[in-house]
């Protein structure tokens, strides 16, 4: 279709629209933010028509590369360092990309703007796209790849464990709460602008280097769609400029969104590139040089800064701490050696980093091997069972972390943390901004004024408490992370699978007791406490090991 | 001629040969390659169901920290008070057209180049030219209105209802089915362009009018609001698909539009509007598949039957006003093949079957 008889057919559908006048649609998603004197504008020209064979062509190109990884063997060549944690990020991401489909129509209710209805209810059909072609990928590797265990179980995984619990922050947090807030800000203005760039770009980059040439076909495929959505985030979020009284919401919105955004898929994404790649070039980009380019460079300089002219309040703090936490502070490698200690409640299994590793890492991060070094020289030296216990109850200086209460990613930068009491409970945070999201931003009152429509923390929020005074093999056989000889776990601290003896079974892990620090936190006395966090707290700066 | 002496090294990953593919090694679950959360309806798991259940977790399945975000004024996720109606077991509920993204984009895609070509034919034989004033007057007014109610239940009914259930087959299939009315909505305001295009008296702004203002679609347009404006998610799908599709929808398309246009000598109304019988016969069998479950389910059926018997109480009516209005539009072509009242005994009976198939007393309403 040319781009004059678009602009026509387009034009024509917008006569589809109308004032009711018998009964206005259900506002079942409430939101604070007005749009009362707001511009209506919708860039996106998309129409079903061109959309349907669009898609269709796309998906033909998808399925005829997955057809060609098998015919080629493409797993003859994948590095299992890297598809060992494909069991953790598939098993996440086809939760947000179906919430992002369900929230459309919070925003549809939100944004008294019919053009742009148009626009959401095609990215609804593009986020069911996107959830169902990821499920089908994982379903690829589970039938081609050398070790099925934990994608098999994936959805269930995914529902009860520690880190699928992080993710899924990244899904209900477009759903729940303040339209605007979700499915707007969070949603699109943050996460598809933003962080997709990392997700869907840089992660299947580092997939393809690693043997893996179907994570890139599938999530650019994915990525080509996000630019309309992103389209649709921008719209809304210039109606909600127009109005004056929308800048307090909008400031404290982005500074939740993007705050929650870096924590949640910094952590992730940060993780399986750096710590779940063979490629040690070192001319390859680090994640923190991805971070530079694609997120403080293309979104925060290139999309955020301009519209500080619209009145848009910048969380510049935010963004420069973001980057320090993970240039500075050890944020991405705190996180995957907190996913390493805690292999044994993993479905997945994490590979030991190398000599090759280190000298990588201390080239790309100086002082790595410092701080991190010798705790992966521990983890190696711990990997098999038989002499030892699980590296998480063996005495390698590492203190198993307290979890933040908001973004559920521990306080791995211990001298950050905060400790509040909080609805009667002694809680812990990663950061002041994490603080200040619970005790500040999702709450019924924001700046002096009324916020029924903020949503709120709920849920067991810290995993351990669930599990707390129990023994780990008893966890471990509840979750259901045993292979199916009813004793081997699913998570191993190698990539070993030859010799059965070198795999943990429920055998060699019984006789740990688990404990929650946060039940034990709430457990001490005023003096115990306020000891046991300067402790924790000066402990950030120590050595490993 | 280029220098070929001053080339850089580039630099690249080298792929090594892991002997990582399936059957390689064996192990313990070196052979488990089916996903093992849930039961799949038949002995071997579909596509569909691979995809789809269990997307959407649910506290009373394997999600043991609960929904982790809340509504200020109740819980967050998906939860089952957000409708009257109860089930035993919503993930009981499959798609029976088992839609995933390839039936999303294959069927619609199939349907676009149809209606295309046939547009493209009926420019090319320039069959516009020998439609009467009166068949060109009622495509203009009353397919033209029609369009409106499609395009409000794409948006304000399926679009609203796809966030709302209680698990990820029910709110799957009724995205898919807000995305048939959008494409079919479109396809009709884009024929209303084409003919108003047409060296033919044909007015294209003039559905706007007749929509908001004839009095013969205004309890059309009523009840469509008084749809969207209903918060219960499963009494709108039901009031929607059972009711207002049968009653009103089926009336206009399959027994008025696909019996009439041939006699007007118009075959392209009929290519087009059967588009949208064909969506909403896909549509109404995963509506009739819920609502089957929910009347036979053994602990909740009888009282979800009282309560589909309240919600017919409550838009049957409704759906017949509407019905009445339109009559006049029955005496508008100039060969009519049909009366009024054989197309309302035929939706009728269609819809009677239909309530009884999901074991529901017909409504007195009906006879009304």
């Amino acid at each position: 279709m040319s781009r004059q008889s678009l602009t026509k057919a387009h034009a024509k559908i917008s006569e589809l629209t109308w004032e009711p006048t018998f009964a206005t649609p259900a506002t079942r998603f409430g939101t604070d933010y007005t749009f009362e004197k707001a511009p209506k504008k919708d860039p996106l020209k998309q129409i079903m028509r061109s959309y349907f064979p669009m898609e269709e062509e796309k998906d033909n190109r998808v399925y005829g590369a997955m057809d060609g990884a098998i015919r080629g063997n493409m797993f003859r060549q994948v590095q299992q360092r890297w598809l060992e944690w494909q069991k953790l990020f598939l098993s996440i991401i086809p939760f947000p990309e179906i919430s992002a489909a369900r929230a459309m129509p919070m925003a549809i209710d939100a944004v008294p703007n019919p053009e742009i209805h148009n626009g959401l209810a095609v990215q609804m059909i593009d986020e069911v796209r996107h959830s169902t072609i990821q499920m089908n990928l994982k379903k690829l590797y589970m039938n081609n790849y050398i070790d099925p265990a934990g994608f098999d179980m994936t959805e269930k995984a995914f529902a009860n464990n520690y880190a699928g619990t992080i993710g899924r922050q990244f899904g209900e947090g477009f759903i729940t709460g303040d339209a605007i807030t979700a499915a707007n800000i969070y949603l699109t203005v943050v996460a598809e602008t933003a962080f997709t760039n990392t997700l869907f770009v840089a992660m299947p980059d580092e997939a393809a280097a690693n043997g893996d040439y179907l994570l890139p076909t599938v999530f650019h495929s994915v990525q080509s769609d996000e630019s309309r959505h992103i389209s649709n985030g921008y719209s809304i979020l210039l109606m909600a400029l127009a109005d004056e009284r929308n800048r307090p919401l909008l400031e404290r919105d982005m500074r939740y969104a993007w705050w929650n955004n870096h924590c949640v898929v910094d952590a992730a994404i940060g993780t399986f590139i750096e710590y779940g790649t063979k490629d040690r070039r070192k001319d390859r980009e680090s994640y923190a040089e991805m971070w530079r380019r694609w997120i403080y460079d293309d979104y925060y300089r290139s999309y955020l800064i301009p519209l500080e002219k619209y009145g848009l309040t910048i969380p510049h703090d935010l963004v420069e701490e973001a980057w320090n936490r993970i240039v500075n502070k050890g944020y991405v490698h705190e996180v995957a050696r907190f996913f390493a200690t805690g292999w044994p409640v993993n479905y997945w299994r994490i590979d030991a980093m190398t000599d090759t590793d280190f000298e990588w890492f201390e080239d790309k991060y100086p002082g790595w091997y410092s701080k991190y070094g010798k705790w992966w020289e521990e983890y190696s030296r711990l990997a098999h069972p038989g002499n030892n216990k699980p590296i998480a109850f063996e005495d390698v200086g590492y203190q198993y972390p307290h979890r933040c209460w908001t973004c559920m990613v521990p306080a791995l930068i211990r001298e950050d943390m905060v400790t509040e009491k909080v609805d009667d409970q002694w809680r812990t945070y990663c950061s002041e901004t994490c603080y200040w999201t619970d005790a500040v931003a999702f709450r019924a009152e924001y700046d002096g004024k009324p916020t029924p429509n903020m949503g709120r923390l709920t849920g067991f929020r810290e995993w351990e408490t669930l599990h707390h005074d129990t023994d780990l093999a008893d966890i471990v056989q509840n979750l259901g992370y045993v292979r199916d000889d009813g004793k081997t776990l699913i998570g191993q601290p190698h990539l070993d699978l030859s010799d059965p003896k070198k795999m943990w079974t429920l055998d060699d892990v019984r006789g740990n007791q688990f404990m929650s620090p946060n039940v034990l936190l709430n457990q001490m006395s005023d003096e115990e406490r306020v000891a046991h966090i300067a402790d924790y707290m000066a402990n950030g700066t120590k050595s490993s090991a | 001629m280029a220098d070929i002496t001053d080339q850089k090294e580039r630099s690249f990953p080298k792929i090594e040969f892991t002997d990582s593919e399936a059957g390689a090694l064996t192990f313990p679950s070196s052979k488990s390659r089916t996903y093992n959360y849930y039961k799949p309806a038949k002995l071997r798991a579909t596509m569909y169901e691979d995809v789809t259940v269990d997307v959407q977790p649910d506290p009373e399945r394997h999600l043991t920290q609960g929904w982790i975000y809340g509504f200020g004024d109740g819980p967050g996720g998906y939860p089952q008070e957000w409708t009257k109606a109860k089930s035993s077991n919503w993930h009981a509920f499959l798609d029976p057209n088992e839609e995933w993204e390839q039936s999303i984009y294959r069927n619609n895609s199939a349907v676009v180049h149809q209606v295309e070509l046939c547009l493209k034919n009926a420019k090319r034989a320039g069959v516009y030219d020998n439609w009467n004033t009166s068949w060109l007057k009622f495509i203009e007014r009353n397919v033209g209105a029609w369009m409106h109610a499609e395009n409000g239940l794409a948006l304000h009914v399926f679009t609203a209802v796809q966030r709302s259930g209680p698990s990820n087959m029910i709110n799957t299939a009724v995205a898919v089915n807000a995305a048939h009315k959008m494409r079919f909505a479109q396809d009709l305001a884009l024929f209303n362009l084409d003919l108003s295009e047409a060296d033919v008296e044909f007015d294209g702004s003039a559905h706007r009018a007749v929509w908001q203002e004839a009095p013969e679609w205004q309890p059309t347009r009523e009840v469509v609001e008084q749809l969207t404006a209903e918060g219960d998610w499963a009494q709108l799908l039901f009031a929607t698909n059972i009711v207002f599709e049968q009653l009103v929808g089926s009336l206009f398309r399959t027994e008025l539009v696909m019996q009439i246009s041939a006699r007007n000598g118009d075959y392209i109304t009929p290519t087009i509007v059967g588009t949208g019988e064909h969506d909403y016969d896909r549509d109404l069998g995963y509506t009739r598949a819920l609502f089957r479950l929910l009347t036979q389910d053994e602990v909740h059926g009888a009282a979800n039957k009282e309560l589909f018997g309240q919600w017919l109480s409550l838009w049957v009516p409704r759906c017949l006003a509407a019905v009445r209005a339109l009559q006049p539009i029955w005496s508008q072509p100039a060969e009519k093949a049909v009366t009024f009242a054989t197309s309302l005994e035929n939706a009728k009976s269609k819809f009677s079957f239909l309530l009884e198939d999901l074991g529901l007393d017909i409504p007195k309403e009906l006879d009304q």
